[in-house]
C-alpha cells in the first residue's frame, strides 16, 4: 500500500486538453472517489497513475518514488475498467488468475487457487469460475472485473466505476465488501463514480474534477457542506441542490448572483408563500416540487405529509450558500 | 428486396439444396475427373466415349513415382518372374523399373517453400500488422499503400528484374529464394488481412494485460495472438495456396534442386508417352495437402472469410 502524489498534472490529447495543472495528495490507505462528468478527466486521471497515459507535463509519485518512464507492470497498480476487459479466450477463473501468474508476481499455485477461491467468494461469483468469460452477463463480467484487481495486492487500486452495471442489491452488497477490504487491507484506492451514495459513504476524500481541473478536495462532508462553487455544490445531493437568484428570499450579501439551498436546507411552516406543484412520494422520504415567485425548487419533507398539489406552504431559506457571479461560493 | 423472417416452406429448402447440390456437383467434377483419372490404365484414360466404370489400376502411381525404360522381350524373359506388384505392372508393357522418379523430391521441396513462405509470411505479417495498428507509425497510411500497392500488378511483371537479380544473387534455384520470392508476394496481403484482425481486438485487452503485470510483448502473446488466432489462421490458408499453386516463377527460377511440383507434374506428359494417369496421380497426391489443411483449419476459414459479418 502507498501514498499516491499527483504534482502540477497536465494532458492534452491533440487540442483537447484532458487534464490540467492537478495536484492530489491521496494518502495511503485513502479512499479518494473522483467526481465531475463526462470529459471532467476523472478516467484519464487514473490512466496517468496507472501508466496507461504518461503526463505532458507534472510528475506522479507512488510511494515517494517518481513513476517516470515506469511501465504500468513495474508501478505495481490494479485498475478496473469501465469496459470490464475481460480476457474472452480465457475462463472467469483464468481470467481472475491472470495478474497472479505475470512474471510481476509469480505467485506459487497453491496461493493462487486460495486467493481466487477467496476473492470469488466475496464476489459472488464462485459458481461461474469455470465458465468462459464472454459466457457471463454484465454485472458478472464487472465482478469478475473486479476480482482481477482485487486477487492482487498492489500499491494503488484504481476502480473506474466498478460498480455502474450492477443490479441495486447487489451494488449495495459490494459497496459495503470494497469498504471492508479497503479498511482491513489499509489499501489505497482511486475511484470513479458518478453514484452519490458510492461517493458519500465509501470516500475518505472527494476530488472534484471540472475540465481538467480539480477544483476541490477535502472529505465528502466538506465538499457537502462547504462548496467552493456552485459547481461543486452540484456534484453531491439527491436530490440536487436549488440555485435561485441571490435576492429572490431578501437582501444577500452585495456581490453575490445566487443562492444555493439544498433541498434540507428550506425551512417548511414560516417565511413566504410557495405553491406546491408536484408531490413525490418515496418510501422513506417524500420530495415537494414548488413553485416560489416563478422559480422552480425541490425539497424533502415527512414521509407522511399531509400537503397535496396546489397546496400553498410557507417555505425560508436555512444554511444557504451564497455564489457570485463565477460561481464562487462568499 | 425484402428478406422474409418466416421459416422457408419445405419446397424453396428443397430447391435451395438442390441448387446448392448441383453447384457442388458441377465445382467438384473435374476433381472427381483428375482423381479417377489417375487409377485408369492409359488405355481407359484416353477411351472415348469416356468411362465411368472402369477397374480400378495403379499403373498411373506406379508410373508417377518410377522412371523405367524399355527392353527386349528376350532380355526380359531372362530377368526372371517379377518380384513385386509394380514390377509385374510395369513388365506388361515390355519395361523395367530403373529407379525412383523425381516426383517424391518435387512434393517435398513444394512443402518445404509452401509451408516455409506461409509460416515467413504470417509471421511477419503479425507483427507488422500488431505494429501499424497498434503504434504510431511515422506515415503510417502512406506505408501501408505502399505495401498494398506491391499487389497491383501481376507479380509476373517483375518476373525478368526478378530473374536477373536472382541469378546475380545466387538465389536462382535454391529453397531460399522461392521462400523469400513467394514471401514477398504474400506479405502485403499477409500485413493487410491481419491489421483488419488486430484492429477488431480491442486494445483494452492489452492495457488490462500491461496493468496486470505484462510487458508489451507478453501482452501481445498471450492475449493478442490467442484472439487473432481466427485471422491468423485464414491468412495462412491464402497464403499456402497461393504459394502451393503458384506455377509461372516456379518455371522461371527453377529447374533442378529447388523445382516444386507444379512445374514438374506436366514434365511427366513427355517420359514414354502421353501419360495420362500418371500426371492425374501427380494432380492427385498434389491437392491432398492443401485440402488436408484447409479441412483442419476449416473453421477458421469460414469464421475469417465473414469476419466482421458475424462477430457478436
Amino acid at each position: 500500500m502507498a501514498e499516491v502524489i499527483l504534482h502540477n498534472v497536465t494532458k492534452s490529447y491533440g487540442p483537447q486538453t484532458a487534464l490540467s495543472g492537478v495536484s492530489m495528495t491521496i494518502a495511503d490507505g485513502a479512499f479518494v472517489v473522483l467526481l465531475g462528468p463526462t470529459g471532467a478527466g476523472k478516467t484519464t486521471t487514473l490512466r496517468m497513475v496507472s501508466g496507461l497515459d504518461t503526463p505532458d507535463q507534472g510528475d506522479i509519485s507512488i510511494n515517494g518514488q517518481s513513476t517516470k518512464g515506469l511501465t504500468p507492470a513495474q508501478r505495481n497498480v490494479a485498475m478496473v475498467f469501465q469496459q470490464y476487459s475481460l480476457y474472452p479466450h480465457l475462463t472467469v477463473r483464468e481470467n481472475m488468475e491472470f495478474p497472479l501468474k505475470s512474471p510481476l508476481l509469480r505467485t506459487p499455485r497453491a496461493e493462487i487457487t486460495r486467493k481466487v477461491a477467496e476473492v470469488a467468494e466475496i464476489l459472488q461469483i464462485s459458481h461461474k469460475l469455470d465458465n468462459k468469460a464472454t459466457a457471463l452477463s454484465g454485472g458478472e463480467m464487472q465482478r469478475v472485473s473486479i476480482g482481477r484487481a482485487l486477487v492482487r495486492n498492489p500499491a494503488v487500486y484504481l476502480m473506474d466505476e466498478p460498480l455502474s452495471s450492477l443490479d441495486a442489491k447487489l451494488r449495495a452488497d459490494l459497496r459495503v465488501e470494497l469498504k471492508n477490504i479497503q479498511s482491513n487491507l489499509g489499501a489505497t484506492f482511486l475511484y470513479v463514480t458518478h453514484d452519490q451514495i458510492e461517493a458519500m459513504t465509501m470516500a475518505t476524500h472527494v476530488g472534484v474534477l471540472d475540465h481538467g481541473k480539480l477544483v476541490q478536495f477535502g472529505t465528502p462532508r466538506e465538499i457537502y457542506e462547504q462548496p467552493v462553487s456552485i459547481y461543486a455544490a452540484g456534484r453531491l445531493g439527491q436530490p440536487h441542490i436549488n440555485i435561485l437568484p441571490a435576492d429572490l428570499f431578501g437582501p444577500a450579501p452585495s456581490n453575490a448572483t445566487h443562492i444555493g439551498l439544498r433541498p434540507e436546507h428550506i425551512q417548511q411552516g414560516e417565511g413566504q408563500d410557495a405553491l406546491v406543484k408536484r408531490i413525490e412520494h418515496l418510501g422513506d422520504q417524500t420530495r415537494l416540487h414548488l413553485s416560489f415567485k416563478n422559480h422552480d425548487l425541490t425539497t424533502v419533507t415527512d414521509a407522511h405529509t399531509a400537503l397535496r398539489a396546489g397546496d400553498i406552504l410557507r417555505i425560508q431559506p436555512q444554511r444557504p450558500f451564497y455564489f457570485d457571479a463565477n460561481g464562487t461560493r462568499i | 428486396m425484402s428478406y422474409s423472417i418466416t421459416e422457408p416452406s419445405n419446397r424453396q429448402k428443397w430447391i435451395a439444396g438442390g441448387l446448392v447440390i448441383a453447384y457442388a456437383i458441377l465445382t467438384l467434377l473435374p476433381l472427381a475427373w483428375i482423381i479417377a483419372t489417375g487409377f485408369k490404365t492409359p488405355a481407359d484414360a484416353i477411351a472415348y466415349p469416356p468411362k465411368v466404370l472402369f477397374t480400378p489400376s495403379l499403373e498411373g502411381y506406379v508410373n508417377l513415382f518410377t522412371s523405367r525404360s524399355r527392353v527386349t522381350p528376350e532380355d526380359l524373359a531372362a530377368l526372371g518372374p517379377p518380384t513385386t506388384w509394380y514390377d509385374e505392372i510395369v513388365r506388361q508393357y515390355g519395361m523395367v523399373i530403373t529407379g525412383a522418379s523425381r516426383y517424391g523430391e518435387r512434393f517435398l521441396n513444394s512443402v518445404i517453400i509452401g509451408f516455409g513462405s506461409t509460416f515467413l509470411s504470417v509471421f511477419l505479417g503479425t507483427i507488422a500488422a500488431y505494429a501499424f495498428s497498434r503504434f504510431k507509425v511515422p506515415l503510417k497510411d502512406d506505408l501501408l499503400f505502399f505495401i498494398l500497392s506491391t499487389r497491383m500488378m501481376p507479380p509476373i511483371a517483375v518476373a525478368i528484374p526478378i530473374f536477373l537479380m536472382y541469378r546475380q544473387l545466387g538465389l536462382s534455384d535454391t529453397h531460399l529464394g522461392m521462400i523469400l520470392l513467394y514471401t514477398a508476394v504474400n506479405l502485403s496481403l499477409s500485413v493487410w488481412l491481419l491489421k483488419g484482425f488486430i484492429d477488431e481486438i480491442p486494445i483494452e485487452y492489452e492495457e488490462a494485460a500491461l496493468i496486470d503485470g505484462y510487458t508489451r510483448f507478453q501482452a501481445f502473446y498471450k492475449v493478442v495472438l490467442p484472439q487473432a488466432a481466427t485471422g491468423i489462421a485464414s491468412t495462412a490458408i491464402f497464403c499456402l495456396i497461393f504459394a502451393w499453386n503458384e506455377y509461372a516463377f516456379a518455371v522461371l527460377l527453377t529447374s533442378g534442386t529447388a523445382q516444386t511440383a507444379p512445374p514438374f507434374i506436366p514434365t511427366i506428359i513427355g517420359a514414354g508417352g502421353k501419360d495420362w494417369p500418371a500426371v492425374a496421380a501427380g494432380a492427385t497426391l498434389f491437392l491432398l495437402p492443401i485440402m488436408v489443411f484447409t479441412i483442419l483449419l476449416r473453421k477458421h476459414l469460414l469464421r475469417g472469410i465473414t469476419f466482421g459479418a458475424v462477430r457478436k
